[in-house]
């Protein structure tokens, strides 16, 4: 049987669901039995994202031009695309800049009124990328398949989500292990 | 005292006549999710949780203030009302700001549980961000409305079991929120006893104590019984 293509991605999160997958520790040797990591900011030197992924795990919400670009390559190119945390799933942490309505009032909020000396807001097209008005939550963006909230998941829960897909299953998310938020 | 008997999904139940059918699904072990119902205060029906379906009725009835009948037929967990229910609780997430990795009651809340109750594993609707207050005015608690799903369970027992109604709802509709004293910061309320029992009648983390900090509030729900028992029934030791 051919290896299932696995991705990985990262948007406007924290890096703790990526943490959280590293924590799923010798485990992940059995994983590459199953599934080729085709991309992935922890286990992939890769920069473009691929053709004909079969599952992308997605941390973060949307949050900027580069995120939005991102998720519609991927959802493009993946046959199953998971909402990986409560970043991806709620908008989470990253969202709360949402109440201050709007990109502008946030970087003069971070970068203007809080600063405390050399107050600049940031403007570098093609380096630095735009801010949303706000930050969204993957599936009002792109279609989702699988959503697994948690703050970070766990890694038991990670692996209950995606060892199903390996055998062409897939997994139930139901009950306080799998789908408790935070 | 007369008994009515009927059936809740299927399961005979005979029960005295002034009960609801709340209690007489908790009474047989059948569970219905609830979050505005608190044991020792009246029922307001507010958060639609505990919509049931009542055979010969074409409307859902809450299960929370509709009284037993003989013969009623209730069905608790048909497909259309676990669809209303997960969608009570969508709509409870996306119209406030829930941050559970940050709150308080993290691992210890009500809307927490009802989402894995009803099997929310996100939300359909958009979620609202709405712009909201949080008031640490008084000394010893805080209030944080970005959590608060206007269940009012902090009106009732304030004014029903500590008798001194600091807390009521202003506003309408959506732009609803819950008010201290006159509409003033709650430090500000004299009427306040800083009792804590809203504390522990809260179900989510919108009302906290303060120096709790992530997933550290604990409610001691207990004691709002004991208090409610100790009065009706004279029962002063715990
Ligand atoms: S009140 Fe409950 S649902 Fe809301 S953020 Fe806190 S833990 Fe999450
Ligand atoms: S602490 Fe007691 S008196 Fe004060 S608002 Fe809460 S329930 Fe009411
Ligand atoms: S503050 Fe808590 S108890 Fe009061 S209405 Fe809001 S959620 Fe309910
Ligand atoms: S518990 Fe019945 S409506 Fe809230």
């Amino acid at each position: 049987m051919d290896k299932i293509k696995l991705a990985t991605v990262w948007l406007a999160g924290c890096s703790g669901c990526h943490m959280s997958f590293l924590d799923l520790d010798e485990w992940l040797i059995e994983l590459v039995q199953w599934a080729e990591i085709v991309y992935s900011p922890v286990g992939s030197d890769r920069k473009d994202y691929p053709e004909n992924v079969d599952v992308c795990l997605v941390e973060g919400g949307v949050a900027n031009e580069d995120n939005k670009t991102m998720i519609l390559n991927v959802r493009q190119r993946s046959k199953i695309l998971i909402s990986f945390g409560d970043c991806a799933v709620t908008a989470n942490v990253p969202g709360m800049r949402n109440m201050l309505e709007g990109s502008e009032p946030v970087l003069r909020r971070g970068y203007s009124e809080l600063a405390d000396n050399t107050a600049q807001v940031p403007d570098e097209p093609g380096i630095v990328p735009r801010l949303l008005d706000q930050v969204l939550p993957v599936h009002q963006v792109v279609a989702v398949d699988i959503f697994m909230p948690g703050c970070p998941p766990s890694a038991d829960r990670i692996k209950a989500t995606i060892e199903p897909l390996f055998r062409g299953d897939r997994p139930q998310m139901v009950g306080r292990d799998m789908i408790k938020f935070g | 005292m007369s008994v009515r008997t009927l059936t809740i999904d299927g399961v005979d139940v005979a029960i005295a006549a002034d009960q609801t059918i709340l209690q007489a699904a908790r009474s047989a072990g059948i569970p219905i999710p609830t979050l505005c119902h608190l044991d020792g205060v009246s029922e307001v029906a507010a958060c639609r949780l505990c919509l049931v379906e009542i055979t010969g009725m074409q409307k859902l009835v809450p299960a929370c203030v509709t009284r037993v009948a003989e013969g009623m037929e209730v069905q608790t967990q048909t497909p259309k009302l676990q669809d209303y229910r997960r969608m009570v609780v969508e709509l409870l997430f996306s119209e406030g700001n829930h941050v559970c990795a940050i709150c308080v009651a993290n691992g210890n809340c009500d809307l927490q549980d009802a989402a894995i109750e009803v099997g929310m594993d996100h939300t359909r609707f958009p979620y609202q961000f709405p712009d909201r207050p949080v008031d640490i005015s008084h000394p010893q608690f805080g209030m944080d409305h970005n959590r608060c799903i206007l269940c009012t369970r902090c009106v009732r027992v304030c004014d029903e079991i500590e008798g001194a109604h600091v807390w009521d709802v202003a506003q309408r509709g959506a732009n609803c929120y819950i008010v201290s004293g006159m509409n003033q910061p709650w430090g500000a309320v004299s009427a306040c006893t800083s009792c804590g029992k809203c504390v522990d009648a809260c179900p989510t983390g919108a009302i906290f104590r303060k120096g709790e900090t992530t997933g550290e509030k604990e409610r001691d729900r207990a004691k709002l019984n004991f208090l409610v028992t100790a009065r009706e029934k004279k029962e002063w030791t715990r």
